[in-house]
């Protein structure tokens, strides 16, 4: 229980760092806001009408006192309100997540459901022509670029089926289950192509190291089938490299994935990242990098809590 | 009677061309019903192998039968060739007509399943139960191996058992389908010697009880000569000999059993001890430890209190010069705790250790158990052994190299090995290497930590001989930590028992093992395997370890000695 009591005590701790630092980086970047957000028109601004702006937007206090009334603002809920579609920066980061969690989830369940049981079977086929087919197809897999990929689907999609996958809105889950799912499935297969090729690998190689053990061996000396061997004895002590790199990889998922949304010109959280940081909309910035931390750090803290889950010398202390 | 087992001309190899690399040459043997068969031999003699292919285990650690028959009766009368049938039949033979137990129960049980449920598995793979049959049959054969407070070890997961109950959990395992045969690899070379003697009991006793055969591999000849019916003894892949154990003991007819049989530490109980050095008292110890004590704090959770493991509890010994001190002990007895302490290795809670300025700055040195991790790979010979010289501030010159080439022959190592690597050499010439590589700063005391439990028994053999010389001829102090009583009655002038973290008797070597008077030591001696006690009866005896694990704030109460002769004192037991 200590294990898990520390992971919870470290992770405000953390969450109060990151928001440091992306407070502190996103202004240590050259040019102003107003500038960024008027472009060529800023020119025409008094320095009067500047400083109301400035005033406005609160960026004419010193950086500490910034940072504080944002945190203070943090603790009601509050992330400011975005410069470029002045709404507030956590509506319009929820009006997207919805998106960006069900894509993240639905790449997330193809690579592992593929991944997995493509690294046993390797691992218990080593060095076979079986084996060195998946590996040649794992490194394939993980060299090519997802957006190869996206045009490819796009491309055969339209061109051999005369299919268009629906672009510009989100469908959600929840309005119409079948619709929605069917919108992402192609940017899933997409993003969760390259992500199977690594769980392949890790899989693989992890049961390989887990089928030399000494137990492998006494379970086959009870009589167990080469099923049970795989499944049973091998498979749960060869998860864990396998659920960190899941973790490390879902939680990078949460934080929009820039290049399929805009192949597939989805309305995710990757894309408002990316807007938000070229119209120097400091709130939204700040915000959404802040809500992104937090997620790959709630990730982070779930696959913690999976390892007690799986191996009981976590769970269980030495008497 | 037909055998029960019949094995002729067994060859197995490795590798890509199995028939160019073979392991086993040829073995033949027969088992009859009931019988136990020891298969002695050392590392590499192919003892391992042969047994593995009883169940054709050896194919999934990459060996092939490469001809040779290994004929089985199976329990409903038919005759199975294992060396030929395949896979699907051999699952059936696996755990139903033969079980097996293995060297290392530490990692021999699935971490992430619970004992019971291991069990159960055995149960459901062989007997067809399920659910509640299966648990209490389950329950019931943990019962038979002695297991104490069996109903809730069940749930408990391996890593929260010791290696002797985690080896009887091995043996419930394998016993859980009644197998006519049961093959033990070398069960008890992992665990300290009054487990192995609990275990050795536990399984002559259940084989009374079943009437199965036994397969019983080790490279200790003294173990199974209590247990075994038939020996074979194997070297490099040849059984040089086989016959009934008293033949094979009595009268061994190959060299390399009479080898086995008279070069290799055997116990004798005191009989062996050195008769060099009389102990003079009159000249001043070069190390005294005085009341030492080592403690770890333990967390126990957020609230608890904290408390410590006593490793080493108020424990004093003199080292004259010269002079063998043996540190007997089970692990966790804090014999190794205290030889660290010694080095400064470990912080010390408490006491004095006064080392009398010897020959060089650094009077005392340290050689390890494992030959092979206390030699890193990448430096060669003159590295390595510059290396203590280089850290003391001397430099590589041809004057160092003339010392390095002396002690290289002075441990029986040729002059030119100067530019090789550890890897070309095996683990008594690395041993040596090690031994050499102390020596290059003229220590006045050597602490060797088990420093030849790692090696084959021949080659133990040897490197104690080698001890003995070179402490004769640089006059060292040795404090020799072992487990192994046979070795250290090789060895030791003087011996320390240790238990718990104390020292409980500590004397004159011949007097303390021929004349043993604390009951740990006793238990220690008896539990000790010989040649020419093997038809003595030990009953199995459960008697645990105390926990280490003290409350905060706790003091032992003061050790009172007695006198049991010159030399020779005792630990006075509190009566329970």
């Amino acid at each position: 229980m200590n294990y898990v009591v520390q992971r919870l005590l470290t992770f405000p701790l953390i969450l109060l760092g990151v928001s440091v630092l992306v407070f502190v980086s996103i202004r240590l970047v050259p040019g102003d806001a107003i500038t960024a957000m008027l472009g060529t028109e800023a020119g025409l601004l008094t320095p009067d009408q500047r400083a109301a702006l400035a005033a406005y937007f609160g960026i004419d206090q010193p950086i500490w006192s910034q940072y504080l009334r944002w945190l203070t603002g943090l603790f009601q809920g509050d992330l400011g309100i975005s410069s470029v579609y002045g709404k507030p920066v956590l509506a319009i980061i929820l009006e997207r997540f919805p998106l960006t969690l069900q894509l993240a989830l639905m790449s997330m369940v193809i690579s592992l459901s593929v991944g997995i049981p493509l690294g046993v079977f390797a691992a218990t086929r080593n060095e076979k022509p079986s084996d060195l087919i998946v590996r040649m197809l794992a490194m394939l897999g993980q060299s090519t670029p997802s957006f190869v990929i996206g045009v490819l689907i796009i491309y055969v999609l339209s061109v051999f089926f005369g299919m268009v996958p629906a672009m510009g809105t989100f469908t959600p889950l929840f309005v119409d289950p079948l619709a929605s799912i069917g919108q992402l499935i192609f940017p899933a297969i997409t993003l969760g192509f390259a992500f199977a090729a690594s769980v392949t690998r890790i899989s693989r190689s992890a049961m390989l190291d887990v089928l030399s053990d000494d137990y492998i061996r006494t379970a086959r000396s009870k009589g167990a089938s080469q099923r049970s061997v795989v499944w049973r004895h091998a498979l749960p002590n060869a998860l864990i490299p396998v659920v960190t790199l899941a973790g490390v990889e879902f939680g990078y998922l949460l934080g929009g994935a820039v290049i399929v949304e805009q192949i597939f010109a989805l309305p995710g959280l990757g894309r408002l990242v990316l807007d938000a940081i070229t119209q120097r909309d400091y709130a939204l910035v700040q915000g959404t990098v802040l809500f992104i931390a937090f997620n790959f750090l709630l990730v982070n803290l779930l696959v913690d809590l999976a390892y007690v889950a799986l191996d009981p010398r976590i769970r269980i202390g030495s008497r | 009677m037909t055998p029960l087992l019949s094995v002729r001309d067994l060859r197995v190899g490795f590798g890509q061309n199995p028939a160019a690399n073979e392991v086993v040459k040829g073995v033949s043997f027969d088992l009859a019903p009931g019988e136990t068969l020891a298969i002695v031999g050392e590392s590499g003699s192919g003892k391992s192998v042969t047994a593995l292919s009883v169940n054709r285990l050896v194919d999934f650690g990459g060996g092939r039968i490469t001809s040779g028959s290994i004929l089985l009766q199976r329990s409903d009368g038919s005759t199975l060739d294992v060396a030929k049938a395949d896979e699907k039949v051999l699952r059936t033979i696996r755990g139903r007509d033969v079980g097996m137990i293995f060297q290392e129960p530490m990692t021999s049980l699935n971490p992430v399943h619970t004992v019971g449920a291991q069990i159960e598995e055995a149960f459901r793979l062989n007997r067809g139960l399920h659910g509640a049959e299966a648990e209490r049959a389950a329950l019931e054969v943990l019962e038979r191996v002695r297991i104490p407070d069996a109903k809730s070890r069940l749930a408990y997961y391996p890593h929260q058992l010791s290696g002797g109950m985690r080896q009887r959990v091995m043996i419930a395992m394998a016993l859980a389908s009644s197998p006519r045969l049961l093959i033990a690899d070398e069960p008890t070379t992992a665990l300290d010697v009054t487990v192995q003697a609990q275990i050795m009991a536990l399984l002559a006793e259940l084989r009374a009880e079943t009437g199965m055969s036994m397969i019983f591999i080790t490279h200790d000849i003294g173990l199974v000569a209590g247990i075994a019916d038939r020996i074979m003894v194997m070297q490099h892949g040849l059984a040089v000999e086989q016959n009934t154990t008293d033949a094979v003991l009595d009268n061994p007819q190959h060299d390399y059993t009479k080898h086995l049989l008279n070069a290799v530490p055997h116990f004798t109980s005191g009989k062996a001890v050195r008769a060099d050095n009389e102990r003079t008292t009159t000249s001043e110890p070069i190390i005294r430890v005085d009341d030492l004590v080592v403690r770890f704090p333990v967390k126990k959770g957020l609230f608890k209190p904290k408390g410590a493991i006593h490793a080493v509890d108020g424990v004093s010994f003199d080292l004259m010069p010269g002079e063998t001190l043996a540190i007997v002990g089970e692990s966790g007895s804090g014999k190794s705790t205290t030889a660290r302490a010694i080095l400064g290795l470990n912080e010390k809670h408490r006491g004095a250790i006064a080392a009398k300025a010897g020959r060089s700055r650094r009077p005392i040195q340290m050689v390890f158990q494992d030959p092979f991790a206390s030699l890193n790979p990448r430096l060669n010979v003159e590295a390595l052994m510059a290396e203590p010289a280089i850290a003391n501030g001397q430099k590589l010159d041809d004057a160092l190299r003339d010392r390095m080439r002396f002690l290289l022959d002075r441990v029986g190592l040729p002059a030119d090995v100067l530019n090789r690597y550890p890897h070309q050499f095996s683990g008594g010439q690395r041993q040596r290497l090690c031994i050499a590589r102390v020596l290059m700063l003229n220590p006045d005391v050597v602490v060797l930590d088990e420093a030849v439990s790692a090696l084959d028994v021949s080659v133990q053999a040897r490197v104690l001989d080698l001890l003995v010389d070179l402490q004769r001829e640089f006059s060292l102090a040795y404090l020799f930590i072992s487990h192994d009583m046979a070795v250290v009655e090789r060895i030791a002038h003087r011996i320390a028992v240790m238990y718990a973290g104390q020292i409980v008797e500590i004397g004159e070597a011949r007097s303390v093992l021929s004349d043993p008077q604390h009951s740990y030591t006793k238990r220690l001696i008896s539990a000790v395997p010989a040649v020419e006690r093997r038809r003595q009866h030990f009953a199995v005896d459960a008697t645990q370890v105390p926990s280490l694990v003290r409350p905060a704030g706790y003091e032992p109460p003061p050790a009172n000695w007695r006198e049991a002769g010159h030399d020779h004192r005792v630990r006075i037991e509190e009566i329970k």
